[in-house]
Protein backbone atom coordinates (compact mmCIF):
# COMPACT_ATOMS: atom_id res chain seq x y z
CA UNK A 1 0.00 0.00 0.00
CA UNK A 2 1.39 3.44 -0.93
CA UNK A 3 1.71 5.57 2.20
CA UNK A 4 -0.59 8.58 2.14
CA UNK A 5 2.15 10.62 3.76
CA UNK A 6 5.91 10.08 3.80
CA UNK A 7 8.16 12.40 5.76
CA UNK A 8 11.92 11.94 5.35
CA UNK A 9 14.57 13.75 7.37
CA UNK A 10 12.39 16.83 7.68
CA UNK A 11 14.09 19.84 9.20
CA UNK A 12 13.09 23.40 10.07
CA UNK A 13 15.57 25.99 11.23
CA UNK A 14 14.36 29.43 12.25
CA UNK A 15 16.99 32.17 11.92
CA UNK A 16 16.70 34.88 14.53
CA UNK A 17 18.33 38.27 14.10
CA UNK A 18 21.55 38.50 16.05
CA UNK A 19 20.99 35.18 17.80
CA UNK A 20 21.96 31.64 17.03
CA UNK A 21 19.61 29.68 14.76
CA UNK A 22 16.86 27.64 16.37
CA UNK A 23 16.17 24.12 15.13
CA UNK A 24 12.45 23.59 15.64
CA UNK A 25 12.20 20.30 13.74
CA UNK A 26 15.31 18.14 13.65
CA UNK A 27 15.54 15.21 11.25
CA UNK A 28 11.98 13.91 11.57
CA UNK A 29 10.90 10.90 9.51
CA UNK A 30 7.62 8.96 9.57
CA UNK A 31 5.00 7.41 7.27
CA UNK A 32 1.22 7.22 7.44
CA UNK A 33 -0.89 4.58 5.69
CA UNK A 34 -4.30 5.47 4.20
CA UNK A 35 -7.08 5.59 6.81
CA UNK A 36 -4.64 5.63 9.71
CA UNK A 37 -5.06 7.89 12.73
CA UNK A 38 -1.61 8.96 13.89
CA UNK A 39 -1.23 10.96 17.09
CA UNK A 40 1.61 13.44 17.52
CA UNK A 41 2.07 14.31 21.19
CA UNK A 42 4.59 16.37 23.16
CA UNK A 43 4.82 19.60 25.12
CA UNK A 44 4.44 23.16 23.76
CA UNK A 45 7.45 24.09 21.67
CA UNK A 46 8.37 20.50 20.81
CA UNK A 47 7.81 21.14 17.08
CA UNK A 48 4.47 19.35 16.53
CA UNK A 49 2.73 22.25 14.81
CA UNK A 50 5.84 23.14 12.80
CA UNK A 51 5.74 19.65 11.26
CA UNK A 52 2.05 20.13 10.39
CA UNK A 53 2.64 23.59 8.97
CA UNK A 54 5.37 22.24 6.68
CA UNK A 55 3.10 19.46 5.40
CA UNK A 56 0.45 21.99 4.32
CA UNK A 57 3.11 24.43 3.08
CA UNK A 58 2.35 27.18 5.57
CA UNK A 59 6.10 26.92 6.22
CA UNK A 60 8.89 25.90 3.84
CA UNK A 61 11.12 23.08 5.16
CA UNK A 62 14.82 23.80 5.66
CA UNK A 63 15.61 20.24 4.61
CA UNK A 64 14.10 16.82 3.95
CA UNK A 65 11.32 15.53 1.73
CA UNK A 66 7.53 15.33 2.01
CA UNK A 67 5.47 12.98 -0.20
CA UNK A 68 1.70 12.93 -0.34
CA UNK A 69 0.00 9.91 -1.87
CA UNK A 70 3.22 8.85 -3.59
CA UNK A 71 3.98 12.28 -5.04
CA UNK A 72 6.88 14.45 -3.85
CA UNK A 73 5.32 17.74 -2.73
CA UNK A 74 8.30 19.25 -0.91
CA UNK A 75 8.35 22.22 -3.28
CA UNK A 76 4.79 21.99 -4.57
CA UNK A 77 2.30 24.84 -4.73
CA UNK A 78 -0.21 25.14 -1.85
CA UNK A 79 -3.08 24.80 -4.31
CA UNK A 80 -1.78 21.46 -5.56
CA UNK A 81 -1.58 20.12 -2.01
CA UNK A 82 -4.84 21.37 -0.57
CA UNK A 83 -6.85 18.92 -2.67
CA UNK A 84 -5.23 16.08 -0.79
CA UNK A 85 -4.65 17.46 2.67
CA UNK A 86 -6.73 19.81 4.81
CA UNK A 87 -6.17 21.21 8.26
CA UNK A 88 -8.35 22.01 11.28
CA UNK A 89 -6.91 24.49 13.75
CA UNK A 90 -7.18 25.06 17.50
CA UNK A 91 -9.28 28.24 17.46
CA UNK A 92 -12.20 27.69 15.11
CA UNK A 93 -13.49 31.25 15.42
CA UNK A 94 -10.13 32.61 14.30
CA UNK A 95 -9.92 30.27 11.32
CA UNK A 96 -13.02 31.77 9.65
CA UNK A 97 -13.21 35.24 8.12
CA UNK A 98 -15.34 37.19 10.66
CA UNK A 99 -17.03 39.20 7.89
CA UNK A 100 -18.26 36.18 5.93
CA UNK A 101 -20.80 33.51 6.78
CA UNK A 102 -19.82 29.96 7.61
CA UNK A 103 -21.50 28.87 4.37
CA UNK A 104 -19.26 31.21 2.34
CA UNK A 105 -16.21 29.85 4.15
CA UNK A 106 -17.15 26.23 3.53
CA UNK A 107 -18.25 26.86 -0.06
CA UNK A 108 -15.13 28.73 -1.08
CA UNK A 109 -13.03 25.62 -1.60
CA UNK A 110 -15.79 24.05 -3.71
CA UNK A 111 -16.00 27.14 -5.93
CA UNK A 112 -12.21 27.21 -6.22
CA UNK A 113 -12.35 23.57 -7.29
CA UNK A 114 -14.64 24.69 -10.14
CA UNK A 115 -18.05 23.57 -8.85
CA UNK A 116 -21.03 25.68 -10.02
CA UNK A 117 -22.46 27.99 -7.34
CA UNK A 118 -25.87 26.27 -7.06
CA UNK A 119 -24.26 22.87 -6.71
CA UNK A 120 -21.81 24.25 -4.13
CA UNK A 121 -24.71 25.60 -2.04
CA UNK A 122 -26.36 22.20 -1.94
CA UNK A 123 -23.07 20.57 -1.09
CA UNK A 124 -22.53 23.03 1.81
CA UNK A 125 -25.91 22.05 3.26
CA UNK A 126 -25.01 18.37 2.95
CA UNK A 127 -21.58 18.96 4.57
CA UNK A 128 -23.15 20.82 7.50
CA UNK A 129 -25.53 17.94 8.06
CA UNK A 130 -22.66 15.46 7.97
CA UNK A 131 -21.05 17.25 10.93
CA UNK A 132 -24.32 17.44 12.86
CA UNK A 133 -25.31 21.05 12.07
CA UNK A 134 -28.57 22.10 10.44
CA UNK A 135 -28.23 23.68 6.95
CA UNK A 136 -29.31 27.11 8.26
CA UNK A 137 -25.90 27.42 9.92
CA UNK A 138 -24.65 28.35 6.42
CA UNK A 139 -26.04 31.86 6.89
CA UNK A 140 -24.51 32.42 10.34
CA UNK A 141 -21.34 34.34 11.10
CA UNK A 142 -18.52 32.80 13.19
CA UNK A 143 -19.36 34.97 16.22
CA UNK A 144 -22.97 33.81 16.17
CA UNK A 145 -22.16 30.18 16.98
CA UNK A 146 -20.48 28.42 19.91
CA UNK A 147 -16.89 27.19 19.83
CA UNK A 148 -17.99 23.58 19.34
CA UNK A 149 -20.39 24.49 16.50
CA UNK A 150 -17.68 26.58 14.84
CA UNK A 151 -15.23 23.68 15.05
CA UNK A 152 -17.83 21.40 13.43
CA UNK A 153 -18.12 23.97 10.62
CA UNK A 154 -14.31 24.02 10.29
CA UNK A 155 -14.34 20.23 9.94
CA UNK A 156 -17.10 20.51 7.30
CA UNK A 157 -14.91 23.00 5.42
CA UNK A 158 -11.91 20.68 5.62
CA UNK A 159 -14.01 17.77 4.29
CA UNK A 160 -15.52 19.75 1.39
CA UNK A 161 -13.02 18.56 -1.19
CA UNK A 162 -12.71 15.09 0.33
CA UNK A 163 -9.05 15.16 1.36
CA UNK A 164 -7.14 11.91 1.84
CA UNK A 165 -5.42 13.34 4.89
CA UNK A 166 -6.84 15.57 7.60
CA UNK A 167 -4.48 17.33 9.99
CA UNK A 168 -6.03 18.34 13.32
CA UNK A 169 -3.72 20.75 15.16
CA UNK A 170 -5.03 20.81 18.74
CA UNK A 171 -8.50 20.82 17.19
CA UNK A 172 -10.26 19.98 20.45
CA UNK A 173 -7.97 21.69 22.99
CA UNK A 174 -10.07 24.84 23.31
CA UNK A 175 -13.33 22.94 23.76
CA UNK A 176 -15.12 21.63 26.85
CA UNK A 177 -14.72 17.92 27.54
CA UNK A 178 -18.30 17.10 26.54
CA UNK A 179 -17.90 18.97 23.22
CA UNK A 180 -14.45 17.42 22.78
CA UNK A 181 -15.97 13.95 23.10
CA UNK A 182 -18.57 14.84 20.43
CA UNK A 183 -15.93 16.16 18.01
CA UNK A 184 -13.69 13.12 18.44
CA UNK A 185 -16.67 10.80 17.85
CA UNK A 186 -17.51 12.84 14.73
CA UNK A 187 -13.92 12.55 13.45
CA UNK A 188 -13.88 8.75 13.97
CA UNK A 189 -17.18 8.45 12.13
CA UNK A 190 -15.99 10.61 9.22
CA UNK A 191 -12.65 8.80 8.94
CA UNK A 192 -14.42 5.47 8.67
CA UNK A 193 -16.90 6.86 6.15
CA UNK A 194 -14.33 8.54 3.87
CA UNK A 195 -11.35 6.22 4.46
CA UNK A 196 -9.49 9.40 5.34
CA UNK A 197 -6.24 9.41 7.34
CA UNK A 198 -5.82 11.79 10.27
CA UNK A 199 -2.70 13.33 11.79
CA UNK A 200 -3.93 14.25 15.27
CA UNK A 201 -1.72 16.77 17.07
CA UNK A 202 -2.62 16.98 20.69
CA UNK A 203 -1.08 17.52 24.10
CA UNK A 204 -3.86 15.62 25.89
CA UNK A 205 -2.24 12.20 26.17
CA UNK A 206 -5.33 10.38 27.43
CA UNK A 207 -7.37 11.71 24.51
CA UNK A 208 -4.69 10.61 22.02
CA UNK A 209 -4.55 7.16 23.62
CA UNK A 210 -8.27 6.69 23.18
CA UNK A 211 -8.50 8.04 19.64
CA UNK A 212 -5.32 7.17 17.71
CA UNK A 213 -4.02 3.96 16.09
CA UNK A 214 -0.39 4.91 16.65
CA UNK A 215 1.49 7.60 18.59
CA UNK A 216 4.65 9.61 17.97
CA UNK A 217 6.20 11.51 20.88
CA UNK A 218 8.09 14.70 19.99
CA UNK A 219 10.57 16.46 22.22
CA UNK A 220 12.84 19.36 21.25
CA UNK A 221 12.24 18.88 17.55
CA UNK A 222 12.87 15.14 17.44
CA UNK A 223 10.66 12.07 17.53
CA UNK A 224 11.80 10.31 20.68
CA UNK A 225 9.33 7.43 20.79
CA UNK A 226 6.86 5.63 18.54
CA UNK A 227 4.39 2.79 18.98
CA UNK A 228 0.78 1.84 19.53
CA UNK A 229 -0.90 4.06 22.16
CA UNK A 230 -0.84 1.29 24.76
CA UNK A 231 2.84 0.47 24.08
CA UNK A 232 3.89 4.10 24.42
CA UNK A 233 1.77 4.86 27.48
CA UNK A 234 1.92 1.56 29.37
CA UNK A 235 5.59 0.77 28.75
CA UNK A 236 7.40 3.94 27.66
CA UNK A 237 11.06 3.42 26.78
CA UNK A 238 12.31 7.00 27.01
CA UNK A 239 12.75 9.00 30.21
CA UNK A 240 11.03 11.98 28.58
CA UNK A 241 7.92 9.93 27.71
CA UNK A 242 7.81 8.56 31.25
CA UNK A 243 7.98 12.10 32.67
CA UNK A 244 5.25 13.28 30.28
CA UNK A 245 2.91 10.43 31.24
CA UNK A 246 3.71 10.89 34.88
CA UNK A 247 2.56 14.53 34.64
CA UNK A 248 -0.97 13.62 33.58
CA UNK A 249 -3.29 14.45 36.47
CA UNK B 1 -14.74 24.34 60.45
CA UNK B 2 -15.48 28.03 60.01
CA UNK B 3 -16.58 29.41 56.65
CA UNK B 4 -14.14 32.03 55.47
CA UNK B 5 -16.01 33.02 52.34
CA UNK B 6 -19.73 32.42 52.07
CA UNK B 7 -21.93 32.83 49.01
CA UNK B 8 -25.49 33.16 50.28
CA UNK B 9 -28.22 32.77 47.60
CA UNK B 10 -26.29 34.85 45.07
CA UNK B 11 -27.85 35.85 41.75
CA UNK B 12 -25.90 37.84 39.17
CA UNK B 13 -27.31 39.67 36.14
CA UNK B 14 -25.73 41.28 33.13
CA UNK B 15 -27.83 44.16 31.76
CA UNK B 16 -30.88 42.73 33.47
CA UNK B 17 -30.33 39.21 32.11
CA UNK B 18 -29.82 36.74 34.97
CA UNK B 19 -26.71 34.55 34.53
CA UNK B 20 -26.25 33.17 38.06
CA UNK B 21 -29.31 31.84 39.85
CA UNK B 22 -29.52 31.52 43.61
CA UNK B 23 -26.08 30.03 44.26
CA UNK B 24 -24.95 29.21 47.81
CA UNK B 25 -21.68 27.62 48.94
CA UNK B 26 -18.92 28.18 51.50
CA UNK B 27 -15.15 28.07 51.49
CA UNK B 28 -13.83 26.76 54.78
CA UNK B 29 -10.53 27.70 56.40
CA UNK B 30 -7.56 25.91 54.84
CA UNK B 31 -9.76 24.24 52.26
CA UNK B 32 -9.37 23.88 48.51
CA UNK B 33 -12.73 24.15 46.77
CA UNK B 34 -13.02 23.27 43.09
CA UNK B 35 -15.71 24.81 40.88
CA UNK B 36 -16.16 22.87 37.65
CA UNK B 37 -18.48 23.16 34.67
CA UNK B 38 -18.46 23.89 30.97
CA UNK B 39 -17.76 27.23 29.29
CA UNK B 40 -20.60 29.61 30.02
CA UNK B 41 -21.77 27.77 33.14
CA UNK B 42 -21.00 30.87 35.25
CA UNK B 43 -18.08 29.54 37.29
CA UNK B 44 -15.74 32.49 36.58
CA UNK B 45 -18.58 34.94 37.14
CA UNK B 46 -18.77 33.76 40.77
CA UNK B 47 -15.14 34.78 41.38
CA UNK B 48 -15.61 38.07 39.56
CA UNK B 49 -18.67 38.84 41.70
CA UNK B 50 -16.61 38.37 44.88
CA UNK B 51 -13.78 40.58 43.61
CA UNK B 52 -16.02 43.36 42.21
CA UNK B 53 -14.81 42.58 38.69
CA UNK B 54 -18.15 41.94 36.98
CA UNK B 55 -17.55 44.96 34.74
CA UNK B 56 -20.08 47.26 33.09
CA UNK B 57 -23.62 45.93 33.17
CA UNK B 58 -22.87 43.18 35.69
CA UNK B 59 -24.41 43.30 39.17
CA UNK B 60 -25.01 41.00 42.12
CA UNK B 61 -28.78 41.28 41.84
CA UNK B 62 -29.64 39.27 44.93
CA UNK B 63 -27.88 37.58 47.82
CA UNK B 64 -24.69 38.24 49.80
CA UNK B 65 -21.03 37.27 49.56
CA UNK B 66 -19.67 37.27 53.11
CA UNK B 67 -16.00 37.59 53.97
CA UNK B 68 -14.98 38.21 57.62
CA UNK B 69 -18.30 39.83 58.52
CA UNK B 70 -18.37 42.03 55.42
CA UNK B 71 -20.72 41.68 52.48
CA UNK B 72 -18.37 42.15 49.50
CA UNK B 73 -20.91 43.52 46.97
CA UNK B 74 -21.86 46.26 49.48
CA UNK B 75 -18.30 47.54 49.95
CA UNK B 76 -17.14 50.84 48.50
CA UNK B 77 -14.54 50.54 45.73
CA UNK B 78 -11.69 51.76 47.95
CA UNK B 79 -12.55 49.35 50.75
CA UNK B 80 -12.65 46.41 48.31
CA UNK B 81 -9.31 47.52 46.84
CA UNK B 82 -7.76 47.43 50.31
CA UNK B 83 -9.03 43.88 50.84
CA UNK B 84 -7.85 42.77 47.39
CA UNK B 85 -4.32 41.52 47.81
CA UNK B 86 -3.74 41.14 51.56
CA UNK B 87 -7.05 39.30 52.14
CA UNK B 88 -8.47 38.09 48.86
CA UNK B 89 -6.10 37.56 45.95
CA UNK B 90 -6.95 36.44 42.44
CA UNK B 91 -4.97 34.50 39.83
CA UNK B 92 -5.98 34.56 36.18
CA UNK B 93 -5.59 32.20 33.23
CA UNK B 94 -2.89 34.30 31.60
CA UNK B 95 -0.94 35.70 34.54
CA UNK B 96 1.79 36.76 32.11
CA UNK B 97 -0.65 39.07 30.35
CA UNK B 98 -1.23 40.97 33.61
CA UNK B 99 2.40 42.11 33.58
CA UNK B 100 3.61 45.20 31.75
CA UNK B 101 6.09 44.05 29.07
CA UNK B 102 8.58 46.91 29.45
CA UNK B 103 9.28 46.70 33.19
CA UNK B 104 11.00 43.96 35.15
CA UNK B 105 8.97 41.41 37.08
CA UNK B 106 10.57 42.58 40.35
CA UNK B 107 9.70 46.26 39.78
CA UNK B 108 6.06 45.40 39.11
CA UNK B 109 5.70 43.12 42.10
CA UNK B 110 7.29 45.83 44.28
CA UNK B 111 4.70 48.31 43.07
CA UNK B 112 1.87 45.88 43.88
CA UNK B 113 3.16 45.26 47.41
CA UNK B 114 3.84 48.96 47.97
CA UNK B 115 0.19 49.76 47.24
CA UNK B 116 -0.71 47.92 50.44
CA UNK B 117 2.22 48.28 52.82
CA UNK B 118 5.21 50.60 53.22
CA UNK B 119 8.31 48.61 52.46
CA UNK B 120 11.75 49.54 51.11
CA UNK B 121 12.85 48.03 47.83
CA UNK B 122 15.70 46.06 49.43
CA UNK B 123 13.36 44.64 52.09
CA UNK B 124 10.90 43.73 49.33
CA UNK B 125 13.65 41.95 47.33
CA UNK B 126 14.54 39.86 50.36
CA UNK B 127 10.91 39.03 51.04
CA UNK B 128 10.17 38.15 47.41
CA UNK B 129 13.33 36.03 47.08
CA UNK B 130 12.44 34.11 50.26
CA UNK B 131 8.91 33.44 49.02
CA UNK B 132 10.11 32.26 45.59
CA UNK B 133 12.68 29.97 47.21
CA UNK B 134 10.03 28.50 49.50
CA UNK B 135 7.88 27.85 46.45
CA UNK B 136 10.87 26.00 44.90
CA UNK B 137 11.89 28.45 42.20
CA UNK B 138 15.49 27.74 41.32
CA UNK B 139 16.82 31.21 40.63
CA UNK B 140 14.72 33.81 42.47
CA UNK B 141 17.06 36.76 41.84
CA UNK B 142 17.11 36.14 38.10
CA UNK B 143 13.30 35.95 37.95
CA UNK B 144 12.92 39.32 39.70
CA UNK B 145 15.39 40.92 37.28
CA UNK B 146 13.72 39.40 34.20
CA UNK B 147 11.33 41.09 31.86
CA UNK B 148 8.09 39.14 31.30
CA UNK B 149 9.21 38.14 27.78
CA UNK B 150 12.41 36.61 29.17
CA UNK B 151 10.39 33.92 30.92
CA UNK B 152 8.37 31.11 29.33
CA UNK B 153 4.56 31.13 29.52
CA UNK B 154 4.62 28.37 32.10
CA UNK B 155 7.21 30.15 34.24
CA UNK B 156 5.20 33.43 34.06
CA UNK B 157 2.13 31.56 35.25
CA UNK B 158 4.05 30.10 38.19
CA UNK B 159 5.41 33.59 38.99
CA UNK B 160 1.86 34.98 38.80
CA UNK B 161 0.68 32.40 41.34
CA UNK B 162 3.65 33.15 43.63
CA UNK B 163 3.06 36.91 43.28
CA UNK B 164 -0.44 36.55 44.68
CA UNK B 165 1.18 35.21 47.86
CA UNK B 166 3.44 38.26 48.47
CA UNK B 167 0.77 39.87 50.62
CA UNK B 168 -0.08 36.57 52.32
CA UNK B 169 -3.83 36.56 51.57
CA UNK B 170 -6.14 34.24 53.46
CA UNK B 171 -8.13 33.41 50.31
CA UNK B 172 -6.79 32.73 46.84
CA UNK B 173 -9.30 32.81 43.98
CA UNK B 174 -7.82 31.03 40.96
CA UNK B 175 -9.60 31.32 37.61
CA UNK B 176 -8.41 28.58 35.20
CA UNK B 177 -4.82 29.00 36.45
CA UNK B 178 -3.50 25.94 34.59
CA UNK B 179 -5.65 25.87 31.46
CA UNK B 180 -3.08 27.49 29.17
CA UNK B 181 -0.29 25.17 30.30
CA UNK B 182 0.78 21.82 28.94
CA UNK B 183 0.74 18.79 31.20
CA UNK B 184 4.24 18.95 32.70
CA UNK B 185 3.99 22.65 33.62
CA UNK B 186 0.38 22.16 34.69
CA UNK B 187 1.56 19.64 37.24
CA UNK B 188 4.16 22.11 38.58
CA UNK B 189 1.50 24.82 38.98
CA UNK B 190 -0.80 22.42 40.82
CA UNK B 191 2.06 21.38 43.12
CA UNK B 192 2.86 25.07 43.75
CA UNK B 193 -0.72 25.75 44.88
CA UNK B 194 -0.74 22.68 47.14
CA UNK B 195 2.55 23.86 48.65
CA UNK B 196 1.04 27.32 49.25
CA UNK B 197 -1.77 25.78 51.27
CA UNK B 198 0.69 23.64 53.22
CA UNK B 199 3.07 26.53 54.02
CA UNK B 200 0.62 29.40 54.52
CA UNK B 201 -2.68 27.64 55.31
CA UNK B 202 -4.27 29.62 52.45
CA UNK B 203 -7.82 28.70 51.44
CA UNK B 204 -8.18 28.31 47.69
CA UNK B 205 -11.10 28.41 45.27
CA UNK B 206 -10.06 26.95 41.92
CA UNK B 207 -12.31 27.42 38.90
CA UNK B 208 -11.45 25.10 36.05
CA UNK B 209 -12.90 22.89 33.36
CA UNK B 210 -10.03 20.46 33.89
CA UNK B 211 -11.36 17.61 36.01
CA UNK B 212 -7.84 16.19 36.49
CA UNK B 213 -6.68 19.40 38.17
CA UNK B 214 -9.66 19.34 40.52
CA UNK B 215 -9.11 15.67 41.29
CA UNK B 216 -5.47 16.43 42.19
CA UNK B 217 -6.23 19.46 44.37
CA UNK B 218 -9.73 19.91 45.70
CA UNK B 219 -11.22 18.77 49.01
CA UNK B 220 -14.73 19.67 47.94
CA UNK B 221 -16.29 20.30 44.53
CA UNK B 222 -19.14 22.44 43.21
CA UNK B 223 -20.50 21.50 39.77
CA UNK B 224 -22.11 24.36 37.82
CA UNK B 225 -24.40 24.31 34.80
CA UNK B 226 -26.27 27.22 33.23
CA UNK B 227 -25.66 29.45 36.25
CA UNK B 228 -26.91 26.96 38.82
CA UNK B 229 -25.25 24.48 41.14
CA UNK B 230 -26.01 20.96 39.92
CA UNK B 231 -24.15 19.07 42.60
CA UNK B 232 -21.66 19.71 45.37
CA UNK B 233 -19.85 17.77 48.05
CA UNK B 234 -16.70 15.85 48.92
CA UNK B 235 -14.40 15.91 45.86
CA UNK B 236 -13.76 12.18 45.70
CA UNK B 237 -17.45 11.39 46.16
CA UNK B 238 -18.65 13.81 43.47
CA UNK B 239 -15.94 12.88 40.94
CA UNK B 240 -16.05 9.11 41.43
CA UNK B 241 -19.73 8.60 42.23
CA UNK B 242 -21.64 11.57 40.81
CA UNK B 243 -25.29 11.56 41.85
CA UNK B 244 -26.62 13.85 39.13
CA UNK B 245 -27.01 12.85 35.51
CA UNK B 246 -25.25 16.00 34.29
CA UNK B 247 -22.17 15.32 36.43
CA UNK B 248 -22.15 11.73 35.18
CA UNK B 249 -22.16 12.95 31.56
CA UNK B 250 -19.36 15.40 32.34
CA UNK B 251 -17.21 12.74 34.00
CA UNK B 252 -17.87 10.24 31.20
CA UNK B 253 -16.51 12.77 28.68
CA UNK B 254 -13.17 13.13 30.47
CA UNK B 255 -10.48 11.13 28.64
CA UNK B 256 -8.57 8.86 31.03
CA UNK B 257 -5.20 7.20 30.61
CA UNK B 258 -5.18 3.42 30.45
CA UNK B 259 -2.00 2.79 32.40
CA UNK B 260 -2.31 -0.97 32.71
CA UNK B 261 -2.94 -3.60 30.11
CA UNK B 262 -6.61 -4.33 29.72
CA UNK B 263 -7.52 -1.53 32.13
Amino acid sequence: MTPILQIQNLKKIFSRDGQSDFTAVDDVSFDMVPGECLGLIGESGSGKSTVANMIVRLLAPSGGRISLDGEDVTDADVRAICRKVQMVFQSPQESFDPRRTLGDGIGESLLTAGRPAAEAREEVARLLESVGLSPDFASRYPHEVSGGQCQRAAIARALAIEPKLLICDEATSALDVTVQAEIVALLSHLMRGHGMACLFICHDIALAQGFCDRLLVMYRGKIVEEGTPDEVIQSPKQEYTKMLIDSVL
Amino acid sequence: MKALLHFDRVSVSYNGVPVIHDVSFSLREGEILGIVGESGSGKSTLLKAAMGLLGPGGVVARGDIWYKGKNLPDLAEEELRRLSGPNLAMIFQHAGASFCPIRTVGAQLYEAVNAHETISESEFRKKAATLLQKLRFEDAARILESYPFDLSGGMMQRVGIAAAMLLNPSVLLADEPTSALDVSVQKQAVEEMLLIRELYHTSIVIVTHNIGVVRAMADRVVVMKDGRIVESGDAREVLEHPAQEYTQTLMAAVPRLRLRRGA
